[in-house]
């Protein structure tokens, strides 16, 4: 019988009053893939923070190939031969990919010498992965850089693996030959945890699934004999329904014309090129693309926070370009852009979720103080009908889990009934349960009549929810296609660039 | 590998209740007296007179009290404005200068026109500190916008030009050709003098309403809450819609106008001299710095705070004129008990446990988890 690569017995983790894990068992054998499965704030990183040393779990034991450790630093953790992928990659941007692989190993003595393309080159083949040593970091596509990442953690000679939401970025193409690395490495007995919400990869990929629910490791499946129903509800606790409705309304005129838009960043590069699109009322248009096509500055400039450099915005066919957003605000336009950080803009952090609701109309009170009676009923109200897990409502947005800000940044842009929503990530990392309400209320919104943009990740959802997907590909849109009759590898292609055979 | 565990463990604590909270600074407080009551007891002072001097220093006749409450309250106005910048996160360490400035403007004011009515020449004096206060912050606010210069390096280095003016009028315009070779400025005309309430000038009266004052703005008003916003995010005040640079402005402008006014209120309250001279902060404003955080950017905590440092402060000169100890003395015993309350700020924020007999501990948090 195998050794376990990695054992968990009784993990327990609190954070003051909260308990991020209790009593976890997880195990994690040599040549397998382990998915980890949770919902958002079950505990999942709070997990792996422990294994890569960020964190030291208050009870329970670490096993590493059977021997009882401590971890206690990420140095610790590395000489135990694992490696972490991060979601946000940690590389140098102007360094070469051999420089950065290079870099974090402790057996280099010199690190710039003329031979180092060569050893990279030579280590990448002896894995089986493909990356071209010389190429800088900031030249590389996002799937690039994760390759160089893992290669990264692999030349220090981790045979452990944990990835987490590594396919968030990725392309379904890209994706599948991450999977294909991810296998190879499973052959060569690797241990490899992926952390993903998406459960068609699960099944795609994995070979056990550990499922938390509320920091408590709940079961642990053969994914060969499960399916993604009972693990969604292994997951929620109780069944659930998975499909996603389109309902159909009969609205009709057109809310927002963008025509001809150009629009460049703060550095005065380009951002969008020409881009013309119309957005119909009860219409939801979904925004595919790679990550950084344009996606933000799509937003920012319906919004008014980034000028127009070239083109026009029309809102019911008055121009929007000149107003300040506050402007763009009243004549009911509004933006929840969920960044990466989820925090970055949209909700002030520090203060309480009464006080983020009043973000946008606190000024619209009469005399110079602020009304906190209508908001705190408007806190109440978002927290109930979105679920929000919160001590309170008077209780800092920062000290709440990921998934929870989201809804309270979605609660309050859709409360205040705009008639252009535009949503960027609006399920990013949300778990499924908090997913396929969010659906919901964008459904709502389109049958009242809003337009809805509709920024998104995961192509399957994106093809089942909008109407019609528009795709971005460097700031160009490369296809605007019907997303009843569309593929997801067509939208693939686009992504990529490939040219837009339909147009609707 | 196997390691033993590190023995200690900080983590963070759940937050306090405020009762819990009070009672752990006043654990502080005692903390601090006793540790250097300590170290007056080592540097072999009678530590009985000690601390008779401390409590007769500021307590002892309406004199002493009168100079303990003079001693608080440039403090407590100057805290008050830098609480107002730091509350938007804007780093304003030039509340020196702008102190300073405050008292030029209204001793300007005040040579100008000495024969205004007495009214009419205090609330003009009053309004020039505050506008030359605050004409010096938003001069750094101004850059900060446009150009994004960096406000502590610019808001520090007026201090100095600051003080280097009133140099300059002291020994040029303004000079006091009554005073012979000695350079000085002339003591302001009584007609431009603070009036008195209760033994001692108005300023008090002001300091409090402006502590009342600065809570409302804070919590309940919109422009409070707009330094709120640009305090946690810049860019999500953008998104709401907010005037980002005109919000800055703004509060630096308030921030640094208090602080003049504090100079004006010095210069014309202050019983012994009403006189501008090189000295009228006297590090006021970087003290003011401390109060501020130490208050956690409350005003009634500043006010609790400053009390505190007046206290210390008029307690130190009693000692060292009382006792025939040196200025040196009395500073390591100010930082001693500084050193001690910041250091119970610590553990006040995060619970340090010690890990002994990890493995035994570990079964007992496991049982709990498990019921």
């Amino acid at each position: 019988m195998q050794k376990e690569a990695i054992r968990l017995t009784g993990i327990t983790k609190t954070f003051g009053s909260v308990v991020a894990n209790r009593n976890v068992h997880l195990e994690v054998r040599r040549g397998e893939i382990l998915a980890l499965l949770g919902e958002n704030g079950s505990g999942k990183t709070t997990l792996m923070n422990m294994l890569s040393g960020i964190y030291r779990p208050d009870s329970g034991s670490i096993e590493i190939n059977g021997v009882p450790v401590v971890i206690q630093s990420p140095e610790d953790s590395k000489r135990l031969g694992i490696g972490m992928i991060h979601q946000h990659f940690k590389l140098v941007e102007v360094m070469s990919a051999a420089d950065n692989i290079l870099l974090g190993s402790n057996q280099e003595k010199k690190i710039l010498s003329a031979s180092r393309f060569e050893k990279v080159k030579a280590f990448c083949e002896e894995i089986g992965m493909e990356v071209d040593p010389k190429k800088k970091i900031y030249d590389m596509a996002v799937s690039e850089k994760q390759t160089v990442e893992i290669i990264k953690v692999l030349y220090q000679g981790a045979d452990i693996l944990i990835l987490d939401e590594p396919t968030a970025v990725l392309t379904p193409q890209e994706t599948e030959r991450l999977f294909d690395i991810l296998r190879k490495m499973r052959e060569k007995g690797a241990a490899i945890i992926i952390i993903t919400h998406k459960l068609n990869e699960v099944m795609a990929v994995s070979d056990r699934v550990t499922i938390l629910r509320k920091g408590e490791s709940v079961a642990t499946v053969e994914t060969a004999k499960t399916t993604i129903k009972e693990l969604t509800e292994l997951m929620v606790g109780h069944a659930v329904s998975l499909s996603i409705d389109r309902p159909d309304n009969d609205h009709t005129g057109t809310l927002l014309n963008v025509h001809h838009l150009s629009v460049c960043d703060e550095h005065g590069v380009e951002r969008l090129k020409d881009v013309s699109f119309d957005l119909n009322s009860g219409e939801i248009l979904g925004v595919a693309g790679v990550a950084g096509s344009g996606q933000k500055e799509l937003c920012e400039a319906i919004a008014g926070l980034l000028p127009i450099h070239k083109g026009a915005i029309l809102f019911k066919k008055e121009n929007i370009e000149g107003k300040s957003p506050r402007e763009i605000i009243k004549i009911g336009i509004g933006m929840s852009f969920i960044p990466e950080d989820r925090l970055g803009m949209g909700l002030a952090a520090s203060l309480s979720i009464t006080d983020n609701m009043i973000l946008k109309n606190y000024h619209r009170s009469k005399g110079p103080l602020v009304n906190r009676k209508k908001a705190a009923k408007q806190a109440q109200s978002v927290v109930e009908r979105y679920q929000v897990s919160t001590p309170s409502i008077h209780t800092a947005v920062r000290k709440l889990s990921g998934g929870n800000v989201q809804k309270v940044l979605l609660g309050r842009e859709i409360d205040a009934a705009p008639s252009v929503l535009i949503t960027a990530y609006a399920v990013r990392g949300l778990d499924i349960h908090s997913s396929y309400m969010i659906y919901d209320e964008i459904n709502k919104q389109k049958q009242n009549g809003v337009g809805v943009l509709f920024v998104g990740e995961d192509l399957d959802v994106m093809l089942e929810l909008c109407d019609r997907v528009l795709v971005l590909c460097h700031g160009e849109i490369t296809g605007i296609v019907d997303a009843k009759t569309t593929t997801k590898e067509t939208l693939g292609l686009l992504m990529t660039g490939a040219e837009g055979e339909a147009k609707a | 590998m196997k390691k033993r565990e590190s023995i200690i463990h900080i983590s963070k604590r759940p937050p306090l209740s405020n009762w819990k909270m009070a009672t752990y600074y006043g654990l502080a407080i005692l903390c601090a007296v006793l540790i250097s009551s300590l170290f007056v007891i080592l540097t072999g002072t009678d530590i009985v007179k000690f601390y008779q001097f401390v409590i007769d220093g500021s307590f002892k006749s309406d004199l002493s009290m009168r100079g303990l409450v003079r001693n608080i309250l440039p403090l407590l106005i100057t805290s008050l404005g830098v609480a107002v910048a730091f509350k938007m996160k804007f780093w304003n360490i030039g509340a020196e200068g702008q102190l300073i400035m405050g008292a030029v403007g209204a001793t300007f004011v005040a040579f100008t026109f000495p024969n205004l009515p007495h009214g009419l020449l205090i609330l003009l004096m009053a309004l020039a500190g505050i506008l030359a206060g605050g004409i010096w912050g938003l001069l750094v606010a101004f850059f900060n916008c446009k150009f994004g210069t960096n406000e502590t390096l610019l808001t520090l280095m007026l201090n100095y030009v600051a003080l280097y003016i009133v140099q300059w009028l002291r020994d040029g315009p303004w000079r006091d050709p009554a005073a012979k070779g000695f350079q000085k400025i002339p003591s302001l005309p009584k007609n431009a003098w603070l009036d008195q309430v209760g033994g001692i000038d108005i300023t008090w009266i002001i300091a409090l309403g402006l502590v009342v004052l600065l809570f409302v703005y804070f919590k309940y008003t919109k422009q409070g809450y707009e330094i709120s916003v640009v305090g946690d995010s810049k860019g999500t005040a953008h998104y709401a819609g907010m005037n980002v640079n005109g919000i800055v402005m703004r509060t630096v402008f308030i921030s640094a106008a208090i602080c003049g006014l504090a100079g004006m209120l010095h210069v014309s309250g202050d019983a012994t001299t009403h006189q501008l001279t090189m000295g009228v902060a006297n590090g006021v404003g970087f003290t003011a710095i401390i109060v501020a955080w130490l208050a956690k950017l409350n005003p009634f905590g500043v006010l609790v705070v400053s009390f505190f440092f007046g206290l210390l402060e008029k307690s130190s000169g009693a000692i060292e004129s009382g006792l025939h100890l040196s200025k040196a003395f009395t500073d390591v015993y100010q930082g001693i008990i500084l050193f001690v309350i910041l250091g119970f700020d610590f553990f006040i924020r995060y619970r340090v446990s010690l890990r002994l007999g990890s493995k035994k501990k570990n079964k007992e948090l496991k049982g709990e988890a498990e019921q």
